[in-house]
């Protein structure tokens, strides 16, 4: 016998987890694409802060090189943190997400599921505009790459972390702010990691170690945060 | 001799009993403060490198190290909170956490008090420096969640997930000197032996107990409010002699 069929047993669904996952990140996707202006908002707001850094503080290049590590990272962490609200918001307002609780499946899964979509729609554009961001900076090919591999790291744990502040600030007045209070501190590590490979590649040290911790940060939220937004939300709803 | 704990863990027979713990936990907490301060000032002596400036230490090590396990304890209450559904543990976890900020704001303000004299800096960006800062941050995101939902259960359970994932700080902060190279320094109080002289670490001790004593004392003074506000439409709140007026 499979061990597919028990969920279609219990159920009398054929969903298995990954089924579910795939589902959940597909529904997602498909929404965020019906309003692509809120995808591009973020990737705007990035740009703009980004911008704004050389503007504030003067276009000398080798302080700008310095830089520009931290404030790719700082404006990436603002960024996810605008878009967090998002995550549960849209679902919680019309009633889906409460159907959803109700599934016979692990509400973990669904949880990782919208954790996914959710940095494929504001976490990965911004990896990928990153490096022009970084030229725009003088930051050497090395130091680029470098950054890519980062961010690619980093900001599915930002999706991560900032979902359980969602879930629990979930239909809070004033929750915005109060899930940048809430996330922020919990992000620092990865921001320091993050930054610090980079800024270890360009002092000349190799970057494995900060890589490998930040590794190590994304496979521990992979593993803990599903559960514990899925906590936070059966809080949030009962 | 039996006591039933599970007594104390009603808010109705606990208003009672913390009332009548308080006296005793806060004149204890005076008394301490007032002979640890002494023996701070005036019977340690003068540090060899320091000079006087040193001394700030017998506020601001005892204030650190509290504000770590104050939440700790906080987190403690939260998670028997969440896990048992018992009302008392949520209440003593939100009455902890003012006094653990507070300590983790005075650890900070002392600690730039302290580092401008000898590193010549109010602040440098060091780990533990930093990382006391988040704790700072944590309690303070602690309190906000608490305080913007309206429903105290949800706000009791959903403050109560917040404190114990933040609760993987603490160890960071403890270890920070240990793990990266700092400016700040080692511990100096060990448990085999210590490099310190033995009136600055009766007087360090005493200091201590102090305020451990008085963040009792402000917890017990906290959760009644929080007891009595909370049990306001329930008989017991009623019969009180002070509710009478």
């Amino acid at each position: 016998m499979n061990p597919q069929p028990i969920a279609q047993q219990k159920s009398g669904v054929d969903l298995s987890l990954i089924g579910l996952l795939l589902l959940v990140i597909r529904r997602d996707l498909l929404l965020a694409m019906r309003r692509r202006a809120d995808v591009l908002t973020i990737l705007i707001f990035f740009v703009i802060v980004v911008t704004l850094f050389p503007l504030g503080v003067g276009p000398e290049l080798n302080l700008l090189r310095t830089m520009a590590p931290g404030t790719l990272w700082v404006a990436a962490l603002l960024a996810s943190m605008l878009s967090l609200g998002r995550i549960f918001s849209a679902d919680y307002l019309d009633g889906t997400l409460e159907q959803m609780m109700l599934i016979p499946q692990s509400l973990s899964a669904l949880v990782l599921g919208k954790m996914v979509a959710h940095w494929m729609v504001s976490g990965l554009p911004l990896v990928l505009m990153a490096p022009v961001l970084g030229l725009q900076f003088d930051m050497s090919a090395e130091a680029l790459g470098i950054l890519i591999l980062s961010l690619l790291l980093g900001t599915p744990i930002l999706s991560m972390i900032g979902a359980i502040g969602a879930a629990l600030t979930l239909g809070l007045r004033g929750g915005g702010v109060l899930v940048s209070l809430l996330v922020l501190p919990l992000c620092i590590p990865v921001l320091v990691f993050g930054a610090g490979a980079v800024e270890a590649v360009t002092s000349g040290i190799s970057p494995v170690s900060h890589l490998s911790l930040l590794g190590a940060l994304l496979l521990l939220a992979f593993v803990s945060t599903p559960w514990v937004t899925a906590t936070a939300l059966r809080i949030s709803m009962e | 001799m039996a006591i039933n704990w599970f007594k104390y863990s009603a808010p109705s027979t606990f208003y009672g009993a913390a009332g009548k713990m308080i006296p005793w936990f806060a004149g204890a907490s005076a008394i301490l403060f007032i002979v640890g301060l002494y023996m701070g000032f005036f019977v340690a002596p003068t540090d060899v490198q320091q000079s006087e400036a040193y001394r700030i230490m017998f506020i601001h090590v005892p204030v650190s190290i509290l504000s770590m396990i104050i939440y700790l304890i906080m987190a403690g209450y939260a998670a028997l909170g969440l896990i048992f559904n018992t009302r008392l543990s949520a209440m003593m976890a939100s009455a902890l956490a003012p006094t653990g900020a507070l300590f983790a704001f005075l650890s900070l303000w002392t600690g730039a008090l302290w580092g401008k004299p000898m590193w010549g800096a109010w602040w440098v960006w060091d780990a533990r420096l930093t990382s006391e800062l988040i704790l700072l941050f944590l309690y303070l995101g602690f309190i906000a969640l608490h305080a913007s939902i309206d429903d105290p259960r949800r706000a009791d359970r959903a403050s109560a997930l917040l404190a114990i994932i933040g609760s993987v700080n603490v160890p960071i902060i403890y270890f920070s000197v240990k793990w990266w190279n700092t400016l700040h320094q080692g511990a100096t109080i060990k448990l085999s032996g210590t490099s310190m002289h033995v009136a600055m670490q009766q007087s360090l001790l005493t200091m201590f107990l102090a305020c451990w004593l008085f963040a009792i004392t402000m917890a017990l003074l906290r959760v009644r409010s929080i007891i009595l506000e909370r049990e306001r439409n329930n008989q017991w709140v009623m019969e009180l002699a002070e509710t009478k007026k």
